[in-house]
């Protein structure tokens, strides 16, 4: 007993050590989001390459949906976007799985360029100027990524860019049993 | 005298000058909106929710302190609640809401928070324990030092037989050839 005691502190270095040593490895932002689990926030938009087309939430539920946050002073969208082309092209996955882009606090313009540039990976994107959207998304960066289920239930929030690591990590068990669940009539 | 007054007033009002012409600098460094309040209580209101709510992008300042564009937004947005005229209360939910319990500087009591509220009450109390734990310990080892009866009937003895033996030779020289003697038979 006596020689355990004698040690207790040099467990409890090593104990602390091992605990602080994870923390270095761990992402500060990445938070878990008020919003999982909740309905997806009713909205009213134009889109951004329609000034004239509203879309609303009803435009969007049904599918599950990907929905990337992304503006043009985003340095990260630009390195996340090659990805995001690769998402769009392919067709297995774009059978299930629709890919929405939310232009966050952007000038439409300088938005519609980007797209034209770089090609437009998206089914269409919200024009969301003011970010009243993103406001009740609980968005505070770009580049971010939403899953949304059929239900419009929200099911995962991803702040930083997505690349194949992030891709296989992140999403595909995710979409995978949404897919299924779907397909089992939930 | 008076010329040497004069010059020091003059270093001492150049050095004042400086100082505030930094210090205002360091005031300039902070977020300046300009937000027209309509009454003292609503203008205090947003200074302490702003200080209570944590920006979400630069997770160790509040609204208050930060630059980032979201603060900006979120301050915006808080002035606008708290122009149509919704409770501190509401305000919170709306936040939590959106950004979840983190926004909070002081997170409010639930499940997940035990630890936050309670862990800190309950190392001083285990630390009190352990305290209590080994000073109550010291007494009871003072008890088991002291000798058992029968060692104390030995050691009764053992003084005995020492006294008695001293009485019997008082002379120390015999007392060294007693024991030269006993080392002797030891050896054999």
């Amino acid at each position: 007993m006596k020689k355990v005691i004698r040690f207790l502190p040099l467990i409890l270095v090593i104990a602390l050590g091992v605990v602080l040593y994870r923390g270095l490895s761990l992402n500060p932002q990445d938070m878990p989001s008020a919003l999982v689990g909740k309905a997806m926030p009713d909205f009213s938009l134009l889109t951004l390459n329609d000034e004239a087309k509203t879309v609303t939430k009803a435009d969007l539920v049904g599918d599950i949906i990907l929905l990337n946050v992304w503006a043009t002073w985003c340095p990260t969208c630009k390195y996340e976007h090659p990805y995001l082309l690769e998402i769009a092209n392919d067709s297995k996955l774009n059978s299930q799985v629709k890919l929405y882009g939310l232009n966050y606090k952007d000038e439409r313009l300088a938005a519609q360029q980007w797209l034209t540039n770089y090609k437009d990976p998206y089914q269409f994107s919200i024009f969301d100027e003011k970010g009243t959207l993103g406001l009740d998304l609980g968005v505070f960066g770009a580049p971010e990524t939403f899953v949304i289920d059929h239900h419009g239930i929200i099911r995962k929030r991803f702040a930083g860019a997505i690349d194949v690591r992030v891709w296989r990590k992140e999403f595909e068990p995710l979409i995978t049993q949404l897919i299924s669940e779907r397909q089992q009539g939930k | 005298m008076i010329k040497i007054n004069l010059l020091s007033s003059l270093l001492l009002m150049i050095t004042i000058g400086i100082s505030t012409l930094f210090s205002s600098n360091f005031v300039n460094a902070s977020p300046v909106d300009t937000f027209e309040f309509n009454d003292e209580v609503t203008k205090v209101r947003f200074q302490a929710l702003s200080k209570e709510l944590r920006c979400p992008k630069c997770q160790n300042q509040n609204l208050a302190d930060s630059n980032s564009p979201i603060a900006a937004d979120l301050r915006h947005e808080l002035y606008e609640l708290l122009q149509q005229g919704k409770a501190d209360s509401e305000v919170v939910n709306f936040m939590v809401n959106r950004y979840g319990e983190f926004v909070l500087y002081r997170p409010r009591v639930s499940s997940i928070t035990y630890i936050l509220w309670f862990g800190p009450a309950l190392l001083i109390l285990l630390g009190i324990i352990v305290v209590i734990v080994i000073l109550r310990k010291k007494p009871v080892d003072k008890a088991n030092l002291a000798l058992k009866p029968e060692q104390q009937k030995k050691l009764q003895q053992l003084l005995q037989n020492e006294s008695e033996s001293e009485s019997a030779d008082s002379n120390p020289v015999d007392l060294n050839s007693a024991n030269l003697n006993l080392e002797s038979v030891e050896k054999e």
